[in-house]
């Protein structure tokens, strides 16, 4: 199995980098093509719905959020492993994440403006969104501070901010090599622009890494709250199903491990489109897949605690709702998800099966829709079978018009995803140079070790 | 607008559930509903229609489960072995809103659209509201309603002849924002006005909810709860239902059998301003 050479030329490593900011494969086009018109689509339905009332979404009485909300907190939670690979990885020093870590990173930044989305579109009077932002005011009016939805709006917010800050931050170096390689034009101009005036000096380099590692540690806890607070939606409520302790841990599990996921899958993708073979190797593949493989086990070992804890409690309605769950009309999609989420990723303890493409990319595939559907299975059964029998409805189904933006909400991620990685070096240029770099000296005393032993 | 200006105001807002620190004077607006005395007949769900400019949906709606009834007559029914059991004895809350103590949709609400009044009302703001529902995901009865359409301007709402019957003291709802039951606010704020124009507070029996006033067999009872001299606070005390406990004493006593006075969910601690009188039935006796 090839790793990443450590004879490889510095300039190859530009050259090769910066080939992907010019002629990706003809498939990278089909993927834009196919992206555009999923979020077109996702954009007409949000203008009816937007046009004509939120009723169009086929939502009702005790069903009042649907799958915008389920699939809010499926991006949210994708956003984690771009935090988990560049900040947390960063931090203990795990060298091969250095080539995979800025499209995750990017892959953070996107996945949160598509949740963003989400609470957009679902909220009633999208006009009005500004109320809940607690901006100065001479009516003296504040949002309520006591609400998780606040919480959740500002601890959104901040994450989104502060990865934006992180990305850029982080790119510095590699968007002066961009700006020094690139013919005159407009992108020039913006890489220009973007780099800050930086030359690679020693105070510059001093400067950066104590930013970076600033920013990385001020992003480590906002991942970890961020979720928490998504989790505290629910776990605050009173409702059945959701009132439950354990939610903030298994809601972060379940964040990394769906980015996690997410991550093989454009992993895969991103190699073949940009020719990246050479950067994103197969045993970086394989360590991504044992952590995969790592957190899905926590993420199932958190499920059991979840319900086991709801079978204990003797909480009647709350039993119920696990009950209806594991055998209403949701139980297909219930245990698609314990599927998908659990016995899938056992794939991932065979050795042959870790650096299967076909394999991995299917699997990655599942493994997200699984958690996708475990968002969903949190947000719906709760309402179908709630405290008050009269209102229970187990029935109601999303209208084509919350599929449709479910179904945009990926065109727009792809979109944005695919441009950023034509538009900016998506493997980080310098840092795979440290790489190597410090693989040949590591090369080189072990040399000079065994012929010392000699 | 500053820090010390938001926390005075947090304060005034904010205080401790259900109403120890800040017991309600002169007013407590509750509810007590019989419901041996209902027929079942929903003259006071049409009523509340007509009171509060509640939007008909139709039936292709109602059938989406979108439909706006503020006060819904529910019929559960024992299944006593009889062919059709429906047809059998029938036992028919009237759910609305409670008018919860310490409501779970007020703490909730991002933008703190609805609140407590002085009066213990659940009051909802619609000019405030932004749609986040999370009110209605978190209340435990599930009595509020969503304007999934502009019903104003729907067809076949309120049909051009029928604007004119449009209650004028209620706002009419556009499309997106939260609404339910207010126990008529727009009566109980008139009859304070007049009540405050002579110095004294709103005397029993002067102020109607929609419902009560349209109920035939005078099933559901209203006023002023702190008033010693109301029909509320007379069936409450005799109940021995306490407004602020979410376990009643009288359940641990023998007495327990001849009391027919419970409030929906007590146990959720959301200290409902509404109390039942369970219906007597064979099967309960």
């Amino acid at each position: 199995m090839k790793d990443i050479r450590e004879d490889i030329a510095w300039a190859k490593i530009n050259q090769d980098v910066l080939k992907s900011l010019e002629a990706p494969r003809k498939l990278y086009w089909v993927i834009l093509f196919f992206a555009l018109l999923a979020f077109g689509f996702g954009l007409g339905c949000e203008v009816y719905q937007y046009q004509t009332g939120m009723g169009v979404a086929n939502l009702n009485n005790p069903q009042v959020w649907g799958l915008y909300i389920a699939t809010f907190i499926f991006w949210i939670g994708m956003s984690h492993s771009g935090t988990l690979l560049s900040a947390i990885l960063h931090l203990m020093h795990a060298d091969w994440r250095k080539p995979i870590y800025r499209f995750a990173e990017a892959m953070t930044t996107f996945s949160l403006m598509t949740a963003g989305l989400f609470v957009m579109v679902h909220i009633g009077r999208l006009w009005m969104f500004y109320y809940a932002l607690p901006y100065p005011n001479d009516r003296g009016i504040w949002p309520n501070f006591q609400s998780p939805l606040l919480w959740d709006a500002m601890a959104i917010f901040t994450y989104l901010s502060s990865s934006v800050l992180f990305l850029f931050v982080g790119m510095i170096p590699d968007l002066a090599i961009v700006r020094d390689n690139m013919h005159a034009g407009w992108r020039k101009k913006l890489y220009t622009l973007l780099a800050l005036g930086w030359e690679g000096t020693d105070r510059q380099w001093r400067n950066f890494r104590v930013t970076y590692l600033t920013i990385a540690c001020f992003l480590i806890p906002l991942a970890v709250s961020v979720h928490s607070i998504v989790a505290s939606d629910f776990a605050m409520s009173q409702q059945p199903g959701w009132h439950v302790t354990s939610f903030p841990p298994y809601f972060v599990a379940g964040a990394l491990y769906s980015g996690c996921a997410a991550i093989i899958t454009l992993f895969i993708m991103l190699r073949y489109v940009f020719k990246f073979e050479e950067y994103m190797t197969l045993p970086i593949l394989k360590k991504i897949v044992r952590l995969t493989f790592a957190i899905a086990m926590i993420w199932t070992y958190l499920n059991a605690v979840e319900f086991a804890s709801v079978w204990y409690s003797h909480d009647a309605v709350s039993k119920d709702v696990l009950i209806q769950k594991m055998t209403g009309n949701y139980a297909p999609f219930w245990w698609g998800m314990i599927f998908c989420g659990s016995v899938v990723p056992l794939v991932f303890a065979f050795k042959r099966f870790q650096t299967n493409i076909p394999v991995l990319f299917a699997t990655s595939l599942l493994l997200n829709l699984g958690m996708w559907l475990e968002r969903w299975m949190i947000v719906a059964p709760t309402f179908s079978h709630g405290y008050y029998p009269w209102t229970w409805d187990h029935d109601q189904w999303p209208s084509m018009v919350q599929w449709g933006m479910v179904f945009g909400s990926f065109g727009w991620f792809t979109l944005l995803f695919l441009i950023f990685c034509k538009v900016f070096p998506s493997v980080s240029m310098y840092e795979v140079k440290e790489m190597v770099y410090h693989r040949t000296l590591h090369l080189k005393k072990s040399e000079a070790a065994e012929e010392g032993a000699h | 607008m500053s820090v010390s200006n938001l926390l005075e105001n947090w304060a005034q807002v904010r205080h401790e559930h259900p109403i120890n620190d800040k017991p309600h004077d002169p007013y407590k607006w509750a509810m007590a509903i019989d419901l041996d005395a209902c027929t079942g007949c929903n003259a006071c769900s049409v009523a509340c229609y007509a009171e509060n400019n509640l939007p008909v949906v139709g039936r292709e709606k109602f059938q989406h489960g979108q439909q706006m009834h503020w006060m819904r007559v529910e019929r559960y029914w024992d299944e006593d072995g009889r062919e059709f059991p429906d047809q059998g004895f029938q036992f028919l809350p009237m759910m609305m809103c409670q008018q919860c103590e310490a409501a779970p949709c007020e703490t909730v609400c991002p933008v703190a659209a609805t609140n407590h009044t002085a009066d213990g009302l659940n009051s909802q703001i619609y000019n405030r509201c932004i749609g986040s529902r999370y009110c209605s995901a978190n209340c435990p009865f599930k009595v509020r309603y969503f304007n999934w359409y502009d019903y104003p301007t729907t067809d076949n709402v309120w049909p051009a002849e029928m604007t004119q019957q449009l209650n004028p003291d209620v706002s009419v709802r556009g499309k997106g924002v939260m609404e339910k039951c207010t126990f008529c606010v727009q009566r109980l704020s008139a009859a304070k006005v007049v009540a405050k124009g002579e110095g004294r507070i709103v005397r029993e029996g002067e102020v109607q909810t929609a419902c009560q006033q349209a109920c035939p067999t005078g099933a559901i009872s209203f006023g002023n709860l702190v008033n010693p001299e109301s029909r509320v606070h007379k069936q409450w005390e005799a109940q021995q239902v306490v407004l602020d406990k979410d376990k009643q004493e009288k359940d641990e006593k023998e007495e327990r059998a001849v009391l027919r006075g419970y409030r929906i969910l007590e146990e959720l601690r959301a200290y409902p301003s509404v109390m039942y009188l369970e219906r007597v039935r064979e099967s309960a006796v």
